[in-house]
């Protein structure tokens, strides 16, 4: 974790967005890459120079910073008639935030992906949400055999339900092919995405091993009523087009010191959520006292998302 | 309004068999809406935004504040015209007590349509005998309906160690407790005193963007070659 912050730290590297967009331009010839990158070119026309000039994310003084957030709240209020407050909500020192989920006790019901979806201003008509529950097979633990579709009534006898978001990974594949560092793993563990930086070329999501990531396909439609005005810069604000988009333990709560949405949403209690360096803290217990595991540890991922049973 | 009504109204059967109508009404009403393709827009969206009640009897916790001291719902009406609740002991006080009253005979008198299934459990295992506005700990004292808690957990061990840290029973609020409290469940938030198990319920919020389901079938195809997952 600490080199990754390191190397991403290190902007020396001279990637930025316009650098490399030049040089795909260069070697694909002008016309291809404006279809190479064509759900882009929408997006690209959407964005305001303000936003397209803005710098890296962690480039910003806190008068730019100032800046950005009133003209997102304002780009919103425009786009969607609502009202909302967009901070930036920081890593608190000593703190790695960490995600523990019962097997045992999960239901299935899916009402953590609907708290997500709300939570996090997705888009209504799509149903986006970063969280996906798969029914499994007893005595399996292999994510791909996992069913998305299943439907009632849950728990099925021979099956159990396995709820999948980003599992903010130490060695995050995903932060590794992103040709243009719009997304870094924080101090606390969350891996974030630059929404005004990325430039939407999915390298990420292709290499994400727990499909954890989503592409913003179309400008994200919700109505006013149902905009959540609580957002943050690197989270649930209402994203561009054309970009990516992922789970980050909704930050803009758990940096507060509040649960996730997903965790107060599930009405069975399969979700433990702290700070995995206190060690007093409950999901050190968790760690501690239960047969605890995580998804495709073979990857060397290190997730910082675990499951566990009840013995 | 009386929060503790619902609770009590089960035990009326004509209420009872108006709830179980309702209860197949909406699971039909679901699998309709599940079966119905998407609906560009619209319909779903309303969906989504306002989550309907479910079909099933999970219980959402949080919302279903119990009262400290039930009370049972009786045919007499107050002079408001609202429904008179009576005291356990109003009747129990003069009544003898049935020790055997439990799975192999449940109460058919009164307290018709219990639904009971909660291990080899007597009545009396809980309720006292001695003041039936009380409950009854395994050393014979007598407890509030209040700590309801402390009678579920002598019988519950794992499940108390667990909840006591955290690990079964949910939470609102805030993980760090230096910035802001938080809120519990009960165990009977959750569990039915009488039928315990957790009951099962009809999913909401169907997946339907399509990337899930084209990345599914991907990674079923990648899981065939798991070595194209490396990345180190
Ligand atoms: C209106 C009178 C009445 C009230 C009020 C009443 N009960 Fe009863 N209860 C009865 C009768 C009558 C029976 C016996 C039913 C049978 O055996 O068919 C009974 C049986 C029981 C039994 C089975 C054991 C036994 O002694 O028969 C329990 C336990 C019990 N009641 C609990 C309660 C509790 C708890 C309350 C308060 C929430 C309550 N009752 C309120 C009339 C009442
Ligand atoms: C595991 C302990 C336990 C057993 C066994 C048990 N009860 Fe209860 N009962 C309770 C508790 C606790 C409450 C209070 C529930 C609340 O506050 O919502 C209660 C409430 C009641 C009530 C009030 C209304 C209601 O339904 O919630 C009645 C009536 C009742 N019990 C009757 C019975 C009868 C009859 C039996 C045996 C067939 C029985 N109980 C067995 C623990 C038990
Ligand atoms: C006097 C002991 C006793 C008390 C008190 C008691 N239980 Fe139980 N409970 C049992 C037994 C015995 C079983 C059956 C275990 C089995 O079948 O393996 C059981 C089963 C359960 C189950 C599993 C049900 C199932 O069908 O899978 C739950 C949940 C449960 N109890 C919750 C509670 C709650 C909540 C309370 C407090 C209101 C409580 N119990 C109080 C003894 C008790
Ligand atoms: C937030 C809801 C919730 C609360 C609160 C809760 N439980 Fe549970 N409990 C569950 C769920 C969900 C299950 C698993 C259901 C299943 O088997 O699918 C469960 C399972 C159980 C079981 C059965 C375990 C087994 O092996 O079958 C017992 C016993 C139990 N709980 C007791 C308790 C006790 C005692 C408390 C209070 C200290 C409590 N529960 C509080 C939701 C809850």
């Amino acid at each position: 974790m600490i080199d990754r912050q390191n190397s991403s730290d290190s902007e020396s590297s001279g990637v930025t967005r316009r650098t490399a967009l030049k040089a795909v331009g260069a070697t694909l010839g002008a016309a291809a890459f404006a279809k190479a990158i064509s759900p882009l070119t929408e997006w690209a026309a959407h964005e305001s120079i303000d936003d397209f000039l803005q710098k890296h994310y962690r480039e910003l003084s806190p008068v730019d910073m100032a800046v950005v957030l009133e003209r997102i709240a304002q780009d919103t209020r425009e786009d969607y008639g609502a009202e909302v407050e967009v901070a930036d909500h920081r890593p608190q020192p000593g703190v790695k935030l960490g995600y523990a989920l019962n097997l045992s006790i999960c239901v299935g019901c899916r009402r953590c992906a609907q708290a997500c979806h709300v939570e996090n201003n997705h888009d209504r008509p799509s149903g986006n949400s970063y969280i996906r529950v798969l029914e499994m097979e007893k005595g399996s633990l292999d994510m791909a055999k996992g069913n998305v579709n299943y439907d009632g009534p849950v728990p099925k006898p021979d099956k159990f339900y396995m709820p999948v978001q980003c599992q903010q990974c130490d060695h995050p594949p995903c932060v590794d092919v992103c040709p243009v560092e719009a997304t870094w793993k924080e101090d606390d563990g969350i891996v974030v995405v630059d929404y005004n930086w990325c430039i939407g070329c999915r390298y990420c999501e292709a290499a994400c091993p727990y499909h954890a990531r989503r592409f913003n396909w179309t400008k994200p439609r919700i109505p006013a009523a149902e905009v959540n005005p609580h957002q943050s810069y690197l989270s649930n604000r209402i994203r561009p087009q054309g970009v990516m988009e992922k789970c980050t333990y909704c930050l803009h709560r758990t940096r507060d010191g509040r649960l996730p949405a997903c965790l107060e949403a599930c009405p069975t209690g399969a979700r433990v959520f702290g700070n995995l360096l206190d060690p007093e803290s409950e999901i050190r217990w968790v760690l501690a006292h239960k047969r605890v595991f995580v998804l495709k540890e073979e990857l060397g991922t290190k997730p910082s998302f675990f499951y566990f049973f009840d013995e | 309004m009386n929060p503790s009504g619902f609770r009590f109204t089960r035990l009326t059967p004509a209420l009872v068999v108006v709830g179980l109508v309702w209860i197949a009404g909406g699971m039909w009403l679901l699998a309709q809406e599940a079966r119905s393709p998407a609906q560009p827009g619209g319909g779903h969206m309303a969906e989504t935004s306002t989550p309907r009640a479910q079909p099933s009897e999970l219980r959402l916790p949080m919302r279903s504040a119990g009262v400290a001291q039930p009370r049972v719902l009786t045919d007499e009406f107050d002079h408001h015209g609202d429904p008179v609740y009576a005291a356990c002991s109003t009747c129990h006080a003069t009544r003898e007590a049935n020790f055997k009253a439990g799975l192999d005979l449940l109460p058919t008198e009164f307290h018709q349509g219990l639904r009971y299934s909660h291990g080899e459990l007597n009545c009396l295992s809980c309720h006292n005998a001695d003041n039936y506005d009380t409950l009854r700990r395994a050393d014979g004292r007598a407890l509030d309906y209040q700590n309801v808690m402390a009678l579920c957990s002598q019988c519950h061990g794992p499940q108390t160690r667990d909840y006591n840290h955290g690990s079964h029973g949910g939470m609102v609020g805030f993980w760090d407790r230096a910035k802001g409290e938080r809120e519990r469940n009960r165990c009977i938030d959750c569990h039915d005193v009488h039928a315990p198990a957790y009951p099962r319920v009809n999913p909401v919020f169907p997946p339907r963007d399509r990337g899930a389901l084209e990345q599914l079938r991907r990674e079923q195809a990648h899981s065939a070659n798991p070595s194209s997952h490396r990345h180190d």
